[in-house]
């Protein structure tokens, strides 16, 4: 009896050892993750990084070496701050704005402690400080795709920019602003750039083919576009070179192309704030069925890994294996970044529409800046942080240092700004990347993250477009599939 | 008087084996049994980043209409049911082979079995990830080239990737499992074997009616803890996929749907919900299993 009362102990014991024993996993994934350079982002089917992997997934390679990189910049006698942020680049920046604003502010002047933790690691220990209800930063990144997990704490864990923005707001992009807007209504996140989507071509090996500026310039429609593409692959078959060599890449794990056509036709399967979400939705559709049949064709393939925004993207591109793909305007950096040999090739376009007449853009990705209630000096954090990420200054800053579109409309159309040849990516694309912005400023639509943008994203990249793209699944079906999944959340 | 009481109350042998105690039963509590209560009483709770209500059993109500749950608990279970299948009859094999005469040079090859063991599940799966890799330059599409066959995706397809995970789970582990299996033959009395086969007893029957069932202790601990690990396994398919998202939820553990509720989507009533489902499931698979093999009988000598 006493052998039987024991074994139940020993098997209930080690049962609920399971409880502990998980969490004995994660903490140790987690802490592996940064010396595995935090790619948790990087995975080919990641879906945090969903439509907005945005700076995360490219450079976990960066932040690789330094996870936990720790400098100290300002002035030691001003209040003293901690900002986070999981993209080390974010941080050279701000440290530089750390410095202007103390030489404007000499009453004011603070002292900033910068750490650069993995996108994943970050991320988490942020939301558990934040319940916790300390230990959290001043400032911190968040990225998109987390802005609802974050935000969802409202003014308990964050503190308003409203008053803090209000010298800026009127130059900004609002849609923009309004992404990073809690449900309450009030701003909560500084947004660094717009993220609009325009069309990659690489021209350099395209007018090895025979297609010039002007038949890239003349596409409008889809279909315009696809028969542009049907015209190089012809070409590539005449000259025998048509192996693995495609028009583009769709991908399966991450949301760029679903939000480029639901911006398009006006349409959002967030069903913003107030409404349920839908993701029956005919942009939807269409898009997944043209793609269907452009794999199908062979103008297609699926992109390596998922998405384009990966190592295997980056050599896919070098490897000229595909020629054109639709993709934010940040993704400006990785050329310069992983793909300096491609200087000179490349043309920035706005992307194709399903009618004419249709919004040609969407803003995807972006770093949703956030100053926390625990901080020492919230107002004093969110002057400053509204400083850097907004005032002109900042935002020449972002352009020069990090590449981004910035949200001041004001500047695209500053030539001094604008077409600056000093820029690294006014040389190293055939246009000016803000002529295009320019061009289609008032045709950049928003598609809103909210409470259940994780489930759709996670869902469609996990199930629903491997299903679709790589199976060949019927795309009623699967979204069938995927409205039931994200039903069962609402 | 009172100094007095107080010093014989710490060297009454009543109270002194509570003292000494003590330690384990403080750490028993706030690390086992606060945790695991808390963990009930989550569970029955709606848990948003500033809110928390009682749903009651709301939370396993919706884990029986969850497909995802569901499908990470078949992942689980398969994994399981493969690894047990995997790895008790190869170590023994292994053992039993280790054990005989045939095999020489022992020590070597035991510290090589032993060796995958020690590796880190991190460097290890990242290292398969990259074998597997769809890419025509991994290890496994190299073979494939080299058979004349196409490059396959064996990340992205069930039942290849469920190849890497076995592969990998057995590269790791059947070390250990052996190691078990030979400390367990080293017990069994040598004199049975003489007799048996002074009885006329051929090596198949030496086997099955002397060193299986005298090795029973061995596997019977072997096959609990491979059932508890299988059920556990989340490391392994974070580090394949590097990440929590596999194409379709293949790689999708039960541990790795706990962690996705409860850490990145901060929905912690659910994921305690799921960790309490865990546990049962774990304890009603054990307890059959040690009824069945009769380890929960009564002893009859």
């Amino acid at each position: 009896m006493k052998k039987k009362a024991l074994s139940m102990m020993l098997a209930s014991v080690l049962a609920a050892g399971m409880l502990a024993g998980c969490s004995n996993a994660v903490s140790e994934a987690t802490a592996d993750d940064s010396s595995s350079g935090g790619d948790a982002a990087a995975a080919g089917t990641e879906a945090a990084a969903d439509a907005a992997t945005e700076d995360a997934s490219a450079d976990s390679t960066e932040s690789g070496d330094t996870a936990t990189a720790v400098t100290t910049v300002g002035d030691a006698n001003g209040t003293h701050m901690e900002l986070w942020s999981f993209v080390e680049a974010h941080n050279t920046f701000y440290a530089k704005m750390v410095d202007k604003w103390n030489q404007e502010n000499p009453d004011r002047t603070i002292q900033v402690t910068f750490t650069t933790y993995p996108y994943a690691d970050m991320h988490q220990k942020l939301l558990m400080s934040l319940e916790a209800g300390e230990g959290a930063p001043d400032i911190c990144d968040v990225e998109m795709g987390q802005v609802p997990n974050v935000y969802a704490g409202l003014d308990t864990w964050l503190y308003p920019l409203d008053d803090a923005m209000a010298p800026y707001k009127d130059d900004m992009l609002q849609s923009r602003l309004k992404a990073y807007q809690g449900s309450d209504g009030k701003q909560y996140g500084a947004p660094f750039h717009v993220g609009a989507t325009v069309m990659y071509y690489n021209l350099g090996v395209l007018e090895k083919y025979g297609i010039t500026q002007d038949d890239v310039d003349a596409v409008v429609t889809w279909d315009d576009w696809a028969a542009l593409g049907q015209k190089y692959l012809d070409a590539l078959k005449d000259a025998g070179e048509a192996d693995g060599k495609y028009w583009t890449s769709v991908d399966t794990g991450g949301t760029d192309w679903l939000w480029l056509a639901m911006a398009e036709y006006g349409e959002d399967w967030t069903g913003g704030f107030d409404e349920k979400a839908n993701v029956q939705l005919d942009s939807v559709k269409n898009m997944l069925t043209m793609q269907q049949d452009w794999l199908n064709s062979g103008l297609a393939e699926v992109s390596p890994d998922g998405h384009v925004d990966l190592e295997a993207g980056y050599q896919n591109i070098l490897d000229h294996n595909i020629v054109s793909f639709p993709k934010a305007m940040w993704y400006m950096s990785r050329f310069t970044n992983y793909m300096p040999e491609e200087k000179g090739n490349w043309y920035i376009a706005k992307c194709p529409v399903f009618k004419e007449g249709q919004n040609c853009s969407v803003g995807i990705g972006g770093t949703g800046t956030v100053v926390t209630q625990q901080a020492s000096d919230p107002a004093l954090a969110a002057d400053f942080l509204c400083y850097a990420k907004m005032s002109p200054e900042g935002e020449q800053m972002i352009w020069d240092d990090l590449g981004f579109d910035v949200c001041n409309t004001s500047l695209w159309t500053d030539d001094a700004f604008a077409h600056d040849d000093n820029n690294q990516y006014n040389q190293f694309f055939r246009n000016y990347p803000y002529d295009v912005l320019a061009e289609i400023k008032d045709q950049i639509g928003t598609i809103m993250t909210v409470k259940i943008s994780p489930t759709i994203n996670e869902y469609v990249n996990n199930t629903t477009l491997n299903e679709i793209l790589e199976d060949g699944d019927n795309v009623d079906d699967c979204l069938q599939e995927l409205q039931d999944a994200v039903d069962a959340e609402q | 008087m009172e100094k007095k009481k107080k010093a014989n109350l710490l060297y009454s042998q009543k109270v002194a084996p509570y003292v000494f105690v003590l330690p384990f039963i403080i750490c028993f509590a706030i690390f086992w049994v606060y945790p695991l209560i808390s963990s009930f009483v989550m569970s029955t709770e709606k848990i948003g980043a500033i809110t928390r209500e009682f749903v009651g059993l709301q939370n396993y109500k919706k884990l029986l209409t969850d497909k995802v749950f569901h499908t990470a608990l078949i992942n689980s279970l398969e994994y399981t049911v493969f690894t047990c299948a995997l790895l008790i009859p190869f170590p023994m094999l292994y053992a039993v082979l280790m054990d005989g005469n045939l095999v020489k040079a022992k020590g070597v090859w035991k510290a090589m079995m032993y060796v995958p063991a020690l590796t880190s599940v991190v460097i290890s799966g990242t290292l398969f990830r990259l074998m597997f890799t769809e890419y025509k330059t991994g290890q496994m599409n190299v073979l494939m080239a080299a058979l004349g066959l196409p490059a396959f995706k064996w990340l992205k397809v069930k039942w290849t990737s469920e190849i890497a995970l076995l592969t990998l789970c057995c590269w790791r582990w059947t070390g250990v499992n052996t190691l078990y299996f030979m400390s367990g033959l080293k017990a069994i009395d040598k004199t049975l074997y003489e007799s048996a086969k002074i009885d006329g007893a051929n090596s198949h029957q030496l086997f099955k009616y002397i060193t299986l069932p005298l090795l029973k202790p061995t596997t019977i601990y072997v096959l609990t803890i491979s059932i508890y690990a299988g059920l556990a396994m989340f490391l392994e398919s974070f580090m394949l996929w590097s990440g929590n998202d596999s194409p379709k939820n293949i790689g999708l553990t039960i541990v790795g749907y706990l962690y996705k509720r409860g850490i990145q989507k901060n929905d912690m009533g659910y994921a305690c919900a799921v960790g309490v489902v865990l546990m049962v499931i774990a304890l009603v698979i054990n307890f059959i299993q040690l009824g069945l093999n009769g380890t929960l009988k009564e002893e009859k000598d």
